[in-house]
């Protein structure tokens, strides 16, 4: 479009009807398009273009802001949230137990109900995620920066040698952990953020599972991969965005699968 | 930490802007800013100095993004409209005809565009947003621009096609 030796770049365009340029070399295109009606022309088009869409909607700054987007109200639901918690966590765990209570009996009967026990597990790791990603106050029991205490107190809990993975390579910061009740006993529960405030987590229980291959279930909103390693069964949940979820999913997996051939 | 607020609650009606011409609903604006809202009180302890308004415009690039992928999933809920005869006259015309060019854009040009265009955000302030070099802001403002014009200029049903 532009003159390769043309003193005057594309990029310099764009800056000059974005208000980008400094004032010297504003004036330098200034003078330079009224040499170049078709530049000019097409330099009108795109300001007409911007004016156009600041005509469509620069007058939403000026409407009221609704009654739900005032912080007030949304802090004050989050803290609803907050007091509520410990009912809701209860209800939870109970429809945790109940469901995961249920596959346990059936896979009792019929070792062929395993994908069933399985299905029970990433739900329950799927409501605990839902319930817990919510959560603005108390999200973890046990904050990130005690690593070390965490990952000894849930092994213990466990009894099983955990290893609670470090994301920072891809942006995940480690916000805590806590202890759930889960249809075969503890689970662990490990909960990270990224910079934009997306929350992932893993949970992880003793299972009496079939080694398996990752599986992927995703409801509205959330999803979740979900394998079970030798004692161990593990579900990644977050956002339903499988392509992100999957890179997680993977480096949660290779820190996993390493920690396990070291003990090997 | 009243500062933060204070600065976040100042972005709200920007935040709405941006939201409405992103989705071009209100309902599903307002959605999408009460998802940031809560989002960013929540992570509070995420923000370390820097722009709170870059970020909140941050938080809700991404969220609306997840928002599509998951539209996209579902096909039946993405119908293109048919009553998209072109605007004959009248003072919505032109409104609505720049609505319908940047719903012809790829996601990604789109908030770029909108984030200078409308929200005046600088283009590093946007290579921020968009977690991409300035070069790329700059490729994908320029796409844009060629995309709405040719959609204007009458280059419609072809566009259309080739979604």
């Amino acid at each position: 479009m532009i003159d390769r030796d043309s003193p005057v770049t594309e990029d310099e365009l764009h800056a000059y009807i974005d208000g980008m340029l400094p004032a010297d070399r504003k004036a330098a295109i200034a003078a330079w398009l009224s040499d170049h009606p078709e530049q000019a022309a097409l330099v009108a088009s795109w300001r007409a273009q911007a004016e156009g869409i600041r005509a469509r909607y620069g007058a939403v700054v000026e409407e009221p802001v609704p009654e739900r987007l005032k912080l007030d109200q949304v802090l004050s639901r989050n803290r609803t949230n907050g007091r509520s918690w410990a009912a809701i966590a209860a209800a939870a765990a109970i429809v945790a137990f109940i469901v995961g209570g249920a596959a346990g009996w059936m896979a009792r009967g019929a070792s062929a109900a395993a994908p069933t026990g399985f299905d029970a597990f990433a739900s329950e790791a799927l409501d605990a995620y839902k319930l817990y990603v919510v959560e603005v106050r108390h999200p973890v029991e046990v904050p990130g920066s005690e690593r070390v205490h965490m990952t000894q107190w849930l092994s213990k809990r466990l009894g099983e040698e955990l290893r609670v993975p470090d994301l920072q390579t891809i942006g995940l910061k480690l916000v805590g952990g806590r202890l759930l009740p889960g249809s075969t006993g503890a689970a662990a529960f490990y909960m990270y953020e990224n910079s934009s405030g997306e929350r992932f987590t893993i949970y992880c229980a003793k299972a009496d599972l079939p080694q398996s291959a990752l599986r992927y279930v995703s409801e509205d909103k959330f999803a979740a991969f979900y394998w079970a390693d030798d004692k161990i069964a593990y579900v990644v949940s977050g956002p339903a965005n499988r392509e992100q979820l999957e890179t997680v999913t993977k480096v949660v997996y290779e820190q996993i699968d390493k920690s396990a051939a070291r003990k090997l | 930490m009243a500062t933060f607020r204070q600065n976040v609650e100042a972005t709200i009606p920007a935040l709405r802007r941006y939201a409405r011409a992103l989705t071009r609903d209100a309902d599903t604006a307002d959605d999408l800013v009460q998802d940031t809202l809560v989002r960013a009180l929540r992570s509070e302890h995420l923000f370390h100095g820097g722009d709170v308004r870059s970020w909140l415009y941050t938080i809700l690039t991404n969220l609306n993004r997840n928002r599509l992928r998951s539209l996209a999933r579902r096909p039946a809920l993405s119908p293109i409209e048919d009553n998209d005869a072109p605007d004959l006259a009248g003072p919505e015309a032109g409104g609505r005809d720049i609505e319908r060019a940047l719903a012809t854009l790829v996601e990604d040009q789109r908030n770029a565009l909108l984030l200078v265009v409308l929200e005046g955000l600088s283009y590093r302030e946007v290579a921020e947003v968009q977690a991409v070099p300035i070069g790329t802001v700059m490729s994908r403002l320029a796409r844009a621009r060629v995309q709405i014009k040719n959609y204007l200029d009458g280059g419609r049903p072809a566009l259309r096609r080739v979604k």
